[in-house]
């Protein structure tokens, strides 16, 4: 929690301001109960009604002042909270945009999502609620106490005792309730997650039939939640009771003994009566305290939570000589002849997670300026691993990765990523427009070159079909079919022209005739990029200038289409697979 | 939806409640009238107090019955307070339920059409929302109004004179309370829409990552997101500052009630018409009884935004749904297991079926097709010609808007949907997983013994996979499949159809992400699982096709070429075309 409180800091003047005006508004009401033993002790006992007239006045305008520092605290208090969530959520979405890969596959989607909506949220009503009132009522608390002093020193102690015991008890009713209400967010993110999964997945959901088993798990899960949102309630619903039972109990002792001073003289009846007041003061104050003490755990436990994601390291940390990176940056690295970097892997082996086994095991193999490389191999083989080593989407466990002569890890990871293009094989476009969406590759490109990238990725069609670069993409491209989708995702690629063009099983949603086009089309782009096809077919790679032949993580050739029938039996049994396949 | 029409719904779910909400109401009764007879019993108390001439025998059993109300009044509180968590995290409940329970009679054209992001804020965040308001105001209202009504009750009886000034003066504070949330009621609507365009954002970008993360898209992503942050810190500091305006003002009107109090009092106290004590107690009833005004007040915008909330809610639940299944007969009598499904021969057939998704252009039209029982149907053409679209309506996912589908002769559109999607086994190209173990997701709750699913396993090669895996078949995969490749995923959905071999097939690009080698490798399996079975298969690779009983030839929406491999060949039309291009 401590963490997060730092995006106060900006509004440090509202955080003073706003329990400052708190404050004098709880003055002026802390001035009202000697006012009234003013009025009984010295109005009623005096008969003196101007005394009483003035009196009054001088409470209703304790009143409108009141009412005009209240006010401002408000004011204060709402911007210092919304300027705060406002910060926070801004980091914390940056914060989650900077996380690699492995963190993202770590902490899923949903958990992410909760932390920058809800929680986000309840810590701003935490603050809203903290300024304007957790101050003000532990000063009516003591205040009361030091007025009640003021009045009679022995009487006070009654307050002390109470106060004290008061902490106590909302200390205690904290101390049990955090991790009671931490648990019930993390039921709540179970019911999140069901539910996402089922509006993701409603296809496959409604062909197997499966809703009412859906239904039966969500119920379930949703009955969890409840059980444990009791359970932290059961806390909750004791701590009004509680210290309403303790400040009558206060009131009692402070009349009993209160008697007994006006019997032998030491005080008056209005002072026993300002006393009373002042014991109920206490408890107004306490109930709001009570609502609000609930309020902030649940805050705090959000707070937590949020924090525990900005303690998340991204698992790749930047290289911050940007001056190194700076100079290797011209480009998208590609050189005056027109070629792409080269790229070397030296005895890479990479591990997803630490207990797991290798998804790569010492792979080496050099690609030139501007050569095609293909990488081919079986399900699981690792061929997506080894391209995600390029952009440096995960990082090599043993070994290193070259673009360029350099480590990958001495770049700065943007400038590394801007120039590479890649088209991952799941194909996602985002909401906007067409030209929105392929202006990723490059904001700055002109009409012309996303038209040009379209052309060249086969889908000018697609483009003009759905009425040109600016018709509208729904959100995740549901307007789009597969293979539509795919190929503006190798349109997007294009339009950075990018000095290495990784195309990640990228065909696979398409046709055989878009497929063949693509392929010719790409050879023809005006430079040479330095191209990784990674494929399953060997007609997709079988041009390429080396392919790399992976099995379970090993290489198990490396050579062009001709040397690898000879050499390379895996190569070879791929290649029959195909050739019974398509020649039968 | 009107804000009456949404309180009513509100109670439709609390009368589930009745007996929680009944007894909740006695003991708001009980718990404040008990608190508030402890004021006149200690103005009692005060009038015992003479100076120096205290009344101690009298005094003690006044003070006794007032310890007596305030624990009584206390233990009625606590179960009150149990009562009303049980009722709102009880409504709550249900209404997630019963939104849940939506998700699933919801047209897929509602889902395809909406962000899950959306949908997920209504079910997940919005009814957070309404909790919380309705735990606050259920408690705070029912206690609130109690006091009200009982404490101008003891002031008749005490003085009906000031009582009536009481009366008379506080309309003032319910007037600006509701002013103030009336404006207020605008201004949290507004912040809601906000709030929902962001939550939408986070969703597409946080579950994109990777994409984002491949086109250093972070910045524009945060660009972005700071740009809708913004707009939400303005709407969510008007919100929350008028809404934060009742209190004070409220607190204002109170103050002047009291100073009135304090002064008729008085004057009444001088001419003799009533004690010290009684105007003590009077001055804290006029302190007790504003007080709920306040609360109240706030509860009201507290509620007012809860409101809002279950509008949204509400709203989502009377969208319109699929057609009903009442009435329809079944397709099929016996279900599961591995053998067909009794009485189902297979045989489709489509009849000048018209259809679109946007209704202002057609996309299919008049479609006609009859397949035989056990027939292989292929389906071809390029990319958005239409494939998938078939698909949406073989499966009943979208209704024609003219013309009918039949299977075994019964159109499709008289028997139900489970029953007819059951009797179909379908892999997609988007393949989809849950956060769960690859036992779960194999299994999708279906009674099927270990053996049966590690065979299946075995005859798509995913066993040496999911053996490979950290707890092999009970490892815990992320959502989305986590860190599994796209080709591993779709082997385990393949798995999963495996398992219950129904009459019909459709495999749209089932094998799309499976290299050949493994495809080869699984063909066997593949064509076991077709015998017998009409299969409708989308693939690119003619190869897979070619075997085909009938191949479609698609093209913009409609079957422009129909029959086998040799007898479209030797027509020299578009499949033609089609099939050369992949050699040529």
């Amino acid at each position: 929690m401590k963490y997060i409180l730092k995006y106060l800091k900006p509004y440090r003047k509202e955080c003073i301001l706003a329990p400052a005006f708190k404050m004098l508004e709880a003055v002026f009401e802390l001035l009202i109960p000697l006012v009234v033993a003013s009025i009984i002790d010295k109005g009623i006992g005096m008969q003196d009604r101007y005394h009483i007239i003035r009196c009054c006045a001088v409470m209703i305008t304790l009143g409108a002042v009141g009412l005009i520092s209240a006010v401002s605290a408000q004011y204060m208090a709402a911007g210092a909270a919304t300027g705060f969530a406002s910060g926070l959520r801004s980091d914390l979405f940056a914060h989650i945009m900077s996380l690699s890969h492995k963190n993202i596959d770590e902490l899923g989607t949903s958990a992410m999502i909760t932390r920058i909506t809800s929680d986000v949220n309840q810590t701003q009503t935490g603050v809203n609620m903290f300024l304007r009132l957790f101050l003000r009522s532990p000063f009516v608390v003591f205040g009361a106490m030091i007025m009640a002093f003021t009045i009679d020193a022995g009487e006070s102690l009654i307050f002390l005792g109470v106060i004290v015991v008061l902490f106590v008890i909302v200390g205690l009713v904290m101390h049990f309730n955090i991790p009671l209400l931490k648990r019930v967010q993390d039921r709540l993110d179970r019911v999140t997650l069901l539910t996402r999964e089922n509006l993701t997945g409603v296809r496959v959901i409604r062909a197997f039939t499966m809703e009412e088993n859906e239904k039966n798990s969500f119920y379930g899960s949703n009955r969890e939640l409840l059980d444990m949102q009791m359970k932290a309630g059961h806390l909750s619903a004791a701590l009004n009771p509680m210290t309403f039972t303790l400040i009558n109990f206060a009131i009692i002792i402070l009349i009993y003994t209160g008697a007994l001073k006006v019997n032998s003289g030491t005080l008056t009846r209005g002072m026993v009566v300002a006393l009373y007041n002042y014991m109920s003061q206490i408890l107004v104050e306490l109930i709001k305290l009570a609502n609000l003490i609930v309020l902030l755990n649940k805050a705090v436990a959000s707070g937590d939570r949020v924090e525990e994601i900005f303690k998340i390291k991204p698992a790749i940390e930047d290289c911050a000589d940007t001056d190194k990176a700076a100079v290797k940056d011209a480009k998208g690295g590609i050189d005056k002849a027109g070629k792409g970097p080269g790229v070397c892997f030296e005895h890479v082996s990479l591990k997803y997670s630490e207990n797991g086994d290798e998804a790569l095991t010492d792979i080496s193999f050099t690609a030139q300026p501007g050569e095609t490389i293909g990488i081919i191999g079986g399900t699981g083989s690792g061929k997506s691993s080894v391209v995600n080593l390029i952009p440096r989407f995960y990082d090599v466990t043993a070994g290193r990765v070259l673009v360029d002569n350099m480590d990958v890890r001495e770049y700065d990871a943007r400038l590394l990523r801007s120039s590479v293009g890649i088209v991952p094989q799941k194909a996602v476009l985002f909401a906007g427009t067409i030209a929105d969406n392929l202006r990723w590759g490059n904001e700055n490109a002109s009409d012309d070159e996303l038209n040009e990238a379209v052309r060249i990725a086969c889908c000018s069609e697609v483009v003009s079909s759905k009425g040109g670069l600016d018709s509208p993409v729904e959100p995740e491209g549901r307007n789009f079919s597969g293979g539509q989708r795919q190929r503006l995702t190798i349109a997007r690629a294009l339009v950075r022209r990018p000095g290495i063009l990784i195309l990640d099983d990228s065909s696979s949603a398409l046709d055989n005739i878009t497929d063949k086009k693509l392929r010719e089309n790409l050879k023809d782009i005006g430079y040479d990029p330095t191209v990784f096809i990674v494929a399953q077919r060997t007609s997709s790679v079988m041009n390429a200038d080396r392919i790399v032949v992976l099995d379970d993580g090993c290489v198990e050739g490396i050579g062009t289409h001709e040397e690898l029938l000879k050499s390379c039996k895996t190569y070879r049994e791929i290649f029959e697979a195909n050739e019974q396949k398509e020649y039968r | 939806m009107s804000r009456k029409n949404t309180v009513k719904r509100i109670f439709k779910y609390v009368s589930g409640y009745r007996a929680c909400f009944v007894t909740s109401i006695l003991c708001a009764v009980i718990n404040v009238s008990a608190a508030l007879y402890v004021p006149i019993l200690v103005g009692r108390a005060i009038d015992c107090i003479v100076y120096r001439a205290v009344d101690l025998s009298s005094l003690i059993p006044v003070l006794f019955f007032a310890a007596v109300s305030a624990l009584v009044s206390a233990a009625a509180l606590h179960v009150m307070n149990e009562l009303n968590n049980r009722l709102v995290y009880g409504v709550v409940r249900d209404i997630r339920n019963d939104a849940f329970a939506k998700l699933h009679r919801l047209p897929l054209s509602y889902l395809d059409a909406n962000p899950s992001g959306t949908v997920l804020s209504r079910i997940i965040a919005d009814v957070d929302q309404f909790a919380d308001g309705l735990l606050m105001g259920s408690s705070q209202l029912l206690t609130g109004v109690m006091t009200i009504l009982i404490t101008i009750g003891f002031m008749f009886f005490m003085n009906p004179f000031i009582a009536l000034i009481v009366v008379l003066v506080t309309p003032l504070s319910l007037f600006v309370a509701r002013f103030i949330s009336k404006s207020t009621y605008d201004l949290f609507t507004a912040q809601s829409l906000i709030r929902g365009e962001q939550t939408a954002l986070i969703d597409e970008m946080v579950g994109n990552m990777k994409t984002v993360k491949a086109f250093s898209y972070e910045d524009d992503a945060v660009r972005r997101f700071d740009e809708i942050n913004g707009r939400l810190k303005g709407a969510s500091h008007k919100a929350l500052f008028y809404s934060s305006l009742t209190n004070p003002s409220t607190r204002f009107v109170n103050a002047v009630v009291y100073a009135l109090v304090a002064f008729f009092g008085t004057l009444t106290v001088l001419k003799g018409g009533m004690t010290v004590g009684i105007l003590s107690s009077f001055l804290s009833y006029a302190n007790q009884y504003t007080k709920p005004f306040n609360e109240i007040s706030g509860v009201l915008t507290e509620l007012q935004n809860a409101l809002t909330c279950a509008r949204r809610v509400f709203e989502l639940m009377d969208e319109a749904e699929e057609s009903p299944d009442e009435g329809a007969h079944d397709l099929c009598r016996r279900t599961g297991g591995g053998e067909k499904p009794a009485g189902i021969l297979g045989s489709v057939s489509c009849d000048s079926v018209d259809f679109s998704y946007d209704k202002s252009k057609t996309l299919i039209r008049g479609l006609n097709l009859k397949v035989e029982p056990g027939e292989h149907v292929a389906i071809v053409g390029p990319t958005g010609c239409g494939k998938t679209t078939l698909i949406n309506l073989l499966m009943r996912f979208y209704d024609p808007d003219r013309g009918s589908i039949c299977v075994d002769g019964c159109d499709i559109a008289k028997v139900t949907r489970q029953s007819l999607r059951r009797s179909y086994g379908m892999v997609l190209q988007d393949t989809w997983l849950r956060h769960a173990t690859i036992r779960d997701n194999i299994l999708m709750g279906r009674d099927i013994s270990e053996e049966e699913m590690i065979k299946a396993a075995r005859d798509v090669h995913a066993h040496s996979f999911i053996r490979r895996l950290e707890k092999g078949y009970d490892t815990v995969i992320g959502e989305d499949g986590g860190s599994l490749s796209q080709g591993q995923k779709q082997l385990l959905c393949i798995t999963r159809v495996m398992l219950s071999l129904p009459p019909m097939l459709i495999l749209d690009e089932a094998t799309s992400s499976i290299d050949t080698r493994t495809e080869l490798k699984i063909s066997d399996a593949f064509l076991k699982m077709m015998e017998g079975r009409t299969t409708f298969i989308v693939a690119h690779r003619l190869s897979t096709i070619r075997n085909a009983d009938m191949i479609l030839v698609m093209r913009d929406g409609n079957i422009i070429e129909q029959g086998k491999h040799e007898e479209l060949l030797d027509k020299r039309g578009f499949y033609h075309e089609l099939y050369n291009s992949q050699f040529a």
